[in-house]
């Protein structure tokens, strides 16, 4: 299946979980959040939340700003 | 000085710092040293893999409170998840709230940012809205439970200073939370004046970080609101059309 890792297209094998997905582009945890299609996944779910189909997957960081 | 609060949480320095603008982790290291800022923004973006180092341990080293803000955010819908991913990231449930109108001005958009706060205070966040000099909003995004009102000086890195004192005083006037002065801000006199205006706080990030010399400018920041703070403490003598001699001529 295809989901998009922010906002670059990935195929992944069926059941990929959030969690495999934030480790395509990092082996940290601290300091990132996720969310699936608008909506925020916490931390404690991404081993056992899987993705779907289309799946929109945002894998957000703090940079310099404001 | 006396302490700044907000939220019931204590912070002995009243400039705020942000830490956009600055061209290295090791200048804006030095700038928020030189600043004695306790509190500094940071923005959410997508983690970029090939990134070397990190905001967050700058200021961690430093013993800096975080604040997340919704930067580059044009609705409300994008402010509240912006700010339930900053909480989950950052574990921090405030947030710097700022929704932009359009990207020439970068101005807040107020109905996005009313209608943003309104769900973020219902969902548990210590909200400190940025918007314009609007003393009607101000009072609005008070009574919606924000926890401080941030009206800005003028446009963000314009370095314009205070365009409107007038309506920054009305803001202070009527606030029982804290005005924090932010955007706008080119150099020490005009962070001296927002807080000669009663502000309780001033916001600024690009004055320093695009100074010439950042950790320079931000040592008189950090000058240049004590020394306002004390000034509208002390209470300024009235403004005179002639002159008031100070030595009598006379016994």
């Amino acid at each position: 299946m295809i989901v998009m890792i922010n906002g670059a297209a990935h195929e992944v094998a069926d059941g990929t979980t959030v969690a495999q997905a934030v480790r395509t582009l990092t082996a940290t945890t601290t300091g990132v959040a996720v969310a699936v299609n608008d909506e925020v996944v916490t931390r404690s779910a991404w081993e056992t939340t899987a993705l779907r189909d289309s799946d929109r997957v945002e894998v957000l960081t703090a940079v310099q700003g404001g | 000085m006396d302490d700044l609060i907000i939220a019931g949480e204590k912070f002995s320095s009243r400039l705020i710092m942000g830490t956009g603008g600055a061209p290295s982790l090791e200048v804006l290291d030095q700038a928020l040293a030189a600043s004695g800022t306790e509190l500094t923004t940071v923005a959410m973006r997508r983690l970029d893999p090939g990134a070397r180092g990190s905001v967050l341990d700058v200021l961690r080293k430093r013993d800096i409170k975080v604040l997340p803000n919704t930067a580059g955010c044009f609705t409300a819908g994008d402010a509240v998840l912006t700010a339930r991913l900053a909480r989950e990231a950052l574990g921090t449930n405030w947030v710097k709230l700022e929704v932009i109108a359009d990207e020439r001005t970068l101005l807040p958009d107020p109905i996005e940012t009313f209608d943003a706060a309104e769900r973020l205070v219902a969902d548990g966040f210590v909200v400190l809205p940025y918007i314009g000099d609007d003393p009607a909003l101000a009072r609005r995004l008070e009574q919606a439970g924000c926890a401080a009102v941030m009206p800005l000086g003028a446009p963000i890195g314009s370095g314009l200073g205070v365009r409107n004192p007038h309506n920054i005083e009305l803001i202070v006037e009527a606030a029982s939370v804290p005005v924090i002065l932010d955007a706008g801000i080119g150099t020490a006199s005009d962070a001296a004046l927002a807080m000669e205006l009663g502000c309780d706080a001033v916001l600024l990030a690009t004055a320093v970080t695009r100074a010439q010399r950042p950790d320079l400018m931000a040592a008189a920041m950090k000058s240049a609101v004590v020394a306002g703070r004390l000034a509208r403490q002390a209470g300024r003598i009235p403004r005179r059309r002639y002159a008031e001699a100070s030595s009598p001529m006379t016994p």
